[in-house]
């Protein structure tokens, strides 16, 4: 409720700002000189006649690449977005005629639409500078000269130096593939419509629709039994790991015990090798005809090969098995430093009352984990959600099953599914659909579970 | 009294019984993959067996390693390295920026910043992979020029996983800024003389996690290299000698490629185990 209510503030905020802002922008223009006046048209003009040479370039700099960017290179794209493309590639007798790239066309028209976005930010920052220097000198007072503007990009607004680099290239290789991928879900680009040979167009809600229906061609079947098992398989992979590596600690950390050091080393030392060579391993291992197989039946405890990896629910079991004997170590490494931040005393306190281990565990050691580590416990389920390399590398999703649809198979979880559709069947628009839901789902989990956290409603509690 | 020392020893002999057989069974796939990988390929073929010792023992797979002729692991194995140096230097410059931006400077934009960041991190990545490829492709950098389109890729995104760094940043009192401000120290200056030193553990923990991830970087690398082996990582192409179908030769050889690229990863992450460890119990229980 309190949320509902930040929300509204949130927003009234957001429109005062928004209202606050046009009223700037009517008010420098009617109490403007003609340098600012002119300014609404030229960015920078004013800056620059005012001997704002640094900040004046600067803008009139944008303003130069924005209309040469969008002129020369991003309006025959932006101009087709809206049917992604009509002139088809064709072939004139032996020669390739190319038409429309419906990929690029979507691609560079949301670049031109953010382009468009920014270059709107960069005019109001103008008009914002100009007011401030024309009130500065209506008052009487220096501007800074343009020495002070450039040392503070290392002082004051070094913030800015610091983000330039980061802020950019996320946006170019994040946040421009999200939106590019978001709006790929509502298109028909599959192998049917693969540019630059096809075009693919816009198709509104059928992916999504796709995918809640049960019935003839639909997914949605495969898609709740894949959703289901990866929820499970995440709920099932974080707390086995979470249990049994407090166990381990707790044993490494038992009072008496020695050489302490080695066996944590011992354990450690599995993080160190590369998941895909140690992982390539075990799935051999486990193999029809692999290790394990091998010895049971010379040593005559099975008849013929269990088969791990290819019957549906022990292919599952052993994921999970193997995915202990990765995730352990890690668990006892977190562990062990927190165990140690326990006070003794209270554990000496429950001993004198006579508490045996397990009552100690139970009332002491496990509420103190559990307060600490939760936003822990969260971030590794939600990582689990998309723990790709424990299952590709270990089951490829497989075994099969004629039961699904879109090759899905037995061990797939979302993101396994989402790479095999992107990668081996190029169905871009369904695997964009799930990546979405992918999304949603963690999203909300983190959402609803943050927010039950016992150390985020009450930070103070286990003091 | 003795009833209670009894007890006490036969809990810790369990308990040492317990740990040894923790250990046999996390040590065991890297004794068997130090085993295979000496296998005699010329008496015992470098196939899958049913037994864990060798008949005999020889170094045939790793000559096969070492023989550009017939393989192009040492260039994977370069390229492998060229890509993580290159990745470890460059993230832990942007994530060192980010988070002292974050941590130390108060700025319009911060949170939207910060909360933006953590939805963004919420899309699982490979969704973005045919985007970027594509992006790649038109700077040339797949294929032939996918090495430093992986980095260029790994790099960008970086920014973002700044949670780790900025939680130690917060943990150097503000008071020390305040005072350097007061004696008239930049930002900058602040940043590079004062900070950054007193970071050591912070900047290696950072360095190691990055120089160790591309070693496992199969998905993207496998993508934005298709078909093109000697842009491929030690991880690539190695995966390719598993799952192929004549995977009965490469096995061994597998295991022998496998050991060299543990040793030396895992020689570093001993040595620096400690700042790893400051590093993760740091971000895990800051969430």
């Amino acid at each position: 409720m309190a949320q509902g209510a930040d929300n509204k503030n949130a927003l009234s905020r957001f429109f005062k700002a928004l209202g606050s802002g046009f009223k700037e922008i009517g008010t420098t223009f009617v109490e403007g000189d003609f340098k600012t006046k002119i300014s609404f048209l030229i960015l920078g003009f004013g800056p620059l006649l005012r001997g704002q040479i640094l900040i004046g370039a600067a803008l009139l700099v944008l303003e130069v690449l924005f209309f040469w960017f969008l002129f020369g290179f991003g309006w025959q794209y932006l101009s087709k977005i809206g049917t992604l493309g009509t002139v088809a590639t064709k072939k004139v007798g032996r020669k390739t005629v190319y038409g429309d790239n419906s990929f690029l066309i979507l691609l560079f028209g949301v670049l031109c639409i953010f382009a468009i976005f920014a270059f709107v930010l960069v005019w109001y920052i103008n008009i914002r500078e100009n007011r401030k220097e024309e009130l500065l000198l209506k008052n009487g007072k220096k501007l800074p000269t343009n020495n002070e503007v450039f040392m503070s990009l290392f002082d004051k607004n070094f913030h800015k130096t610091l983000l330039a680099l980061p802020v950019t290239g996320i946006f170019i290789f994040t946040v421009l593939p999200i939106v590019f991928m978001i709006l790929v879900a509502f298109t028909n680009y599959d192998k049917n419509h693969q540019s630059p040979s096809n075009l693919f167009t816009w198709v509104g809600l059928e992916n999504f629709k796709n995918i809640v229906s049960f019935s003839g061609a639909g997914i949605g079947s495969t898609f709740t039994y894949v959703l289901v098992w990866t929820l499970v398989w995440a709920f099932l992979a974080t707390f086995t790991n979470y249990f049994l590596g407090l166990g381990v600690a707790m044993l490494i950390n038992k009072k008496g015990i020695k050489f302490k050091k080695l066996w944590r080393t011992i354990l450690v030392m599995t993080i160190a090798v590369p998941q895909f060579v140690s992982l390539l391993y075990v799935m051999k291992m486990f193999a029809n005809d692999g290790l394990i197989n091998g010895y049971l039946i010379k040593w005559g405890i099975i008849k013929s090969y269990i088969p791990f990896w290819t019957d549906p629910v022990l292919a599952r079991i052993t994921v999970v098995v193997v995915n202990i004997w990765i995730g352990i170590p890690y668990m006892v490494l977190i562990a062990t430093g927190l165990l140690m931040n326990i006070p003794e005393d209270l554990y000496e306190s429950a001993r004198i009352d006579g508490a045996n281990p397990w009552q100690m565990f139970k009332s002491i050691t496990l509420p103190y984990m559990l307060f600490v580590t939760g936003p822990f416990l969260l971030t590794q389920y939600t990582g689990n959600l998309n723990n790709f390399n424990v299952i590709y590398l270990l089951t490829q999703g497989k075994p099969q099953s004629v039961n699904l649809a879109e090759k899905a198979g037995n061990t797939d979880l979302l993101i396994t599914w989402l790479y095999k559709m992107t990668v081996n069947d190029t169905n871009y628009r369904m695997a964009a659909v799930i990546g979405i839901m992918v999304f949603v789902v963690t999203a909300v989990i983190s959402l609803v579970v943050y927010n039950m956290l016992p150390s985020v409603k009450d930070e103070e509690g286990f003091q | 009294m003795k009833s209670y020392k009894t007890k006490k020893t036969i809990s810790n002999v369990l308990t040492y019984i317990l740990l040894v057989i923790i250990s046999i069974i996390w040590l065991f796939p890297f004794v068997g993959l130090v085993l295979q990988s000496f296998r005699s390929y010329a008496t015992e073929y470098g196939g899958m067996v049913d037994y864990l010792v060798p008949k005999s023992f020889s170094l045939d797979n790793y000559k096969f390693l070492f023989d550009t002729a017939q393989t192009n692991y040492l260039l994977w194995y370069k390229n492998t390295i060229v890509i993580a140096v290159c990745v470890a230097v460059l993230q832990t410059l942007i994530q060192l920026c980010v988070s002292y931006a974050l941590s130390r400077m108060r700025f319009a934009g911060r949170t939207f910043l910060m909360r933006f960041w953590l939805i963004l991190g919420m899309f699982p990545g490979f969704l973005t992979m045919i985007c970027l490829y594509f992006l790649l492709k038109q700077f040339g950098l797949t294929q032939a020029g996918a090495i430093p389109g992986l980095i260029l890729v790994t790099v960008a995104s970086c920014g973002m996983g700044y949670y780790v760094c900025k939680g130690y940043f917060d943990t150097i009192p503000k008071a020390l800024d305040e005072a350097a401000r007061i004696d008239g120290a930049t930002r900058a200056r602040i940043f590079l003389t004062m900070i950054i030193p007193m970071s050591k553990p912070i900047i290696i923990y950072t360095a190691l996690v990055a120089f160790m991830a591309p070693w496992c970087d199969y998905v993207f690398a496998s993508y934005v290299a298709f078909g093109h082996d000697s842009s491929y990582n030690v991880a690539v192409g190695m995966t390719r000698w598993v799952w192929t179908n004549d995977y009965q030769g490469y096995f061994t050889r597998f295991c022998a490629g496998g050991v060299l690229v543990a040793i030396p990863v895992t020689l570093l992450f001993m040595f620096l185990q400690k700042y790893y460890v400051e590093g993760v119990t740091g971000g895990a229980v800051k969430g």
